[in-house]
């Protein structure tokens, strides 16, 4: 027998405060604890009589892996239980409302949509990184919260269809029946496979298509056949309902609604840094596609449709355990040491080609004053930029990487280590790579600007030296010294 | 309660010592010893009397084939010339307190909700290996635990089931895994002693009883010097050969 839920009823130590939330699946709670300081959430699923083996499954999927997941970017988990036949699940309550109320409004401008979906790209990232697919993205499982600096970040939601690498697949070997919600879901999932997350990326391409345009991009189907329609049928182009959408947005929208998984970013941290810089995403056919692509497309879709196969797809993933990285090499323009430049070059690019879906971001620094930005920025200002941005692309020119590989970045800061730190931080950045005297040569002055990135940076970083001669190094290390 | 698993020790005292340390520094405050102690290695009295000791101080230990053919009047039928010929060796490294503390171990103990028992829960002493999700279903059939600890089979491995059907699952080293109470759990901890999955390092578990949390562990250890010991025993080089390779 269900028990009876009303407020005041203890849960393992936990005091039901009041109902927040009656959904099919499950109930949920504010709770509250004498030893918890922030705000609590109760999940209590519905297991009355006649409610379906595959929601205790998905219950207990939560129950596992939630323990394991943490960051900002996940309710944090606090306990779980059972209270008679009634399990339970506390988390963190995290302020903030999901994306689905945003559906009433639709279509959203395409800036809204990109900062969006580039912050769902963000959480994702981290979450594949804890080595778990979500497996259920969709506008209402994407809560946004606001910091109290005022930065919003996505907070995931519900994760009792996902899966994780590291711990055994309860639903996976349970049904054989495809999970996920219809208008999201990824062909692959459609075909069972629980392991790509590039999944997600699809489901998150679905929803921006819905906030862009509001249509969801292969309807709501309920059947069987309908859901498998996305193997061959591709979806309206964007464009082709919301003319004023720009080029870039449909061309990354439907990058991630691309059928094989191979076709879509290799990562989410790569699908987040092209719509963080839509000035820099490279225009495809897919930009392009104004109407359904005719028989001829359709056909090669089908045809890629129909070979996709589950369990090559899911022996594919398995094997490709390696992330390909994002990686930032930081150049100094000014630094006049040519040892220095290639040492630096001949890093990067062993870097770049150890994973054929490495992307380069080449990044430098222009010094601004820390107080009263120059207010003449407009004509000079844009000139030095420029100048750098070409100075730049000149630099990277003996890498020899398509314009797909590799983006250019002038940034403009007081603070030279901390643009570069924020730069890969917001960007998800896996490796930064940079030389060793320094950005700005003026070391003397600022103290170590390598020093500081390896010191605060969230990711890898890698110090490039120079090659050089015993007599001319100990001329250095001299010189150093003296300098320090 | 934070349960060390040990299984399958075959009296390889470097493996025990490695495991145990491992352990003790994963704060496991409780060990269960799932058979085996004996069989294949060159330490059979040092393994014995560790486990004697840890068992005066509260341990759990069961009674594995090669323990029951070291001091059973005959060898057990089911093994092969060569594992006979080390339990004909070990029995003779045994002294009369060893020996009888061998003889008096239990084929399985009961605690709480979880079973712990060297080969399978249908038939203890026929020694019936786990070998697939069939013998695991089987298995958890035949015990009201939640819970089963086994060996005999000396590769690491997972097996949970809902209904009548098994599912097994390759456990990843170090990664806690928690044992949700509505289904049912059969974990094989791996051999500390003779690792069989072509990694020589020893393997362990533990289990958390708050959390109801198991880790699956992988512990490096001298096994050239384990090996080193068989062939100046004069045991059969395989023996030796195979701690490096994990074969």
């Amino acid at each position: 027998m269900p028990i009876d839920l009303r407020p005041g009823l203890d849960i393992g130590g936990y005091t039901l405060v009041e109902p927040l939330h009656a959904g099919g699946m499950a109930t949920l709670w504010r709770v509250s604890h004498p030893q918890q300081a922030f705000p609590l959430l109760a999940k209590l699923p519905n297991i009355g009589y006649g409610e379906g083996v595959s929601r205790i499954v998905s219950f207990e999927v939560e129950r596992m892996l939630m323990p394991s997941l943490s960051g900002p970017h996940v309710p944090r988990f606090v306990a779980s239980g059972e209270t008679g036949d009634q399990p339970w699940l506390v988390m963190e309550r995290v302020s903030g409302e999901t994306l689905q109320p945003l559906l009433e409004q639709t279509p959203l401008a395409a800036e809204r949509v990109a900062a969006l979906g580039a912050a769902a790209a963000l959480a994702l990232d981290d979450l594949h990184r804890q080595h778990v697919v979500h497996l259920d993205i969709k506008p209402g499982n994407l809560l946004l919260h606001v910091d109290a600096q005022g930065h919003e970040r996505i907070v995931l939601l519900d994760f009792g269809l996902s899966h994780h690498a590291h711990l055994p697949d309860l639903l996976g070997e349970q049904f054989s029946e495809p999970m996920g919600t219809a208008p999201y879901m990824a062909p692959e999932q459609v075909l069972g496979v629980r392991n790509d997350p590039r999944s997600d990326q699809f489901a998150l391409g679905a929803t921006l298509y819905y906030l862009a345009t509001g249509e969801t991009p292969f309807g709501a189907p309920t059947s069987d056949g309908g859901l498998r329609r996305r193997l061959y049928q591709p979806p309206r182009p964007p464009r082709e309902l919301q003319p004023s959408m720009p080029r870039w947005l449909q061309e990354i929208i439907l990058r991630c609604l691309e059928v094989d998984p191979d076709d879509r970013y290799p990562t989410a941290a790569q699908l987040a840094f092209d719509l963080q810089h839509p000035e820099q995403v490279v225009l495809g056919e897919r930009a392009e596609r104004i109407r359904d692509d005719g028989m001829l497309g359709s056909a090669k879709r089908w045809l890629r449709g129909f070979r996709l196969d589950a369990e090559e797809l899911r022996a594919r993933q398995a094997r490709d355990e390696l992330r390909p990285p994002l990686i930032v090499v930081a150049v100094d323009l000014k630094q006049g040491d040519p040892a220095l430049d290639t040492a630096l070059l001949d890093v990067t690019h062993r870097l770049v080609e150890t994973a054929p879906n490495a992307r380069l971001a080449c990044l430098t620094v222009l010094r601004v004053a820390r107080i009263g930005m120059d207010t003449n920025i407009d004509v000079e200002g844009r000139n030095r930029h420029v100048k750098r941005l070409i100075a730049l692309r000149h630099w990277a020119r003996p890498l020899g990487l398509t314009e797909q590989r590799i983006t250019f970045h002038v940034l403009e800061s007081a603070d030279i280590a901390e643009a570069i730190i924020d730069y890969a931080r917001n960007n998800a950045i896996d490796h930064i790579v940079m030389g060793a005297r320094g950005i700005t040569g003026m070391r003397r002055l600022l103290g170590s600007v390598s020093a500081r990135v390896v010191a605060e940076a969230n990711c890898t970083t890698t110090v490039v030296r120079a090659a050089r001669h015993e007599a001319a190094a100990d001329a250095m290390d001299t010189a150093g010294r003296k300098e320090e | 309660m934070r349960i060390g698993l040990l299984a399958d020790l075959h009296a390889n005292r470097e493996a025990v010592e490695a495991c145990f340390q491992a352990l003790r520094e994963a704060a496991c405050d409780r060990y269960v010893f799932l058979g085996d102690l004996v069989g294949y290695g060159a330490d059979p009295a040092w393994v014995v009397d560790f486990v004697r000791a840890q068992v005066d101080a509260g341990a759990i230990a069961v009674l594995g084939n090669h323990d029951d053919a070291a001091v059973a009047a005959t060898a057990g039928g089911a093994m092969n010339a060569r594992a006979e010929a080390a339990i004909a060796w070990t029995s003779t490294q045994l002294d009369a307190g060893q020996h009888a503390f061998l003889q008096a171990l239990p084929l399985s103990v009961s605690e709480e909700d979880r079973l712990y028992v060297h080969a399978n829960a249908w038939a203890p002493a026929a020694w019936g290996y786990v070998g697939n999700a069939l013998a695991a279903a089987r298995s958890m059939a035949a015990t009201p635990a939640r819970l089963t600890f086994c060996g005999h089979v000396h590769e690491p491995a997972l097996y949970h089931a809902l209904d009548a059907s098994a599912h097994r699952f390759a456990p990843k080293p170090g990664v806690s895994i928690p044992l949700p109470q509505t289904r049912r759990w059969l974990a094989i901890p791996g051999s500390c002693g003779q690792p069989r999955d072509h990694d020589p390092a020893a393997a362990c578990a533990w289990f958390d009883c708050r959390s109801r949390a198991l880790t699956f562990l992988r512990v490096p250890y001298d096994h050239e010097r384990a090996a080193a010991k068989i062939r100046a025993a004069g045991l059969p080089e395989a023996f030796a050969s195979r701690l490096a390779s994990g074969t």
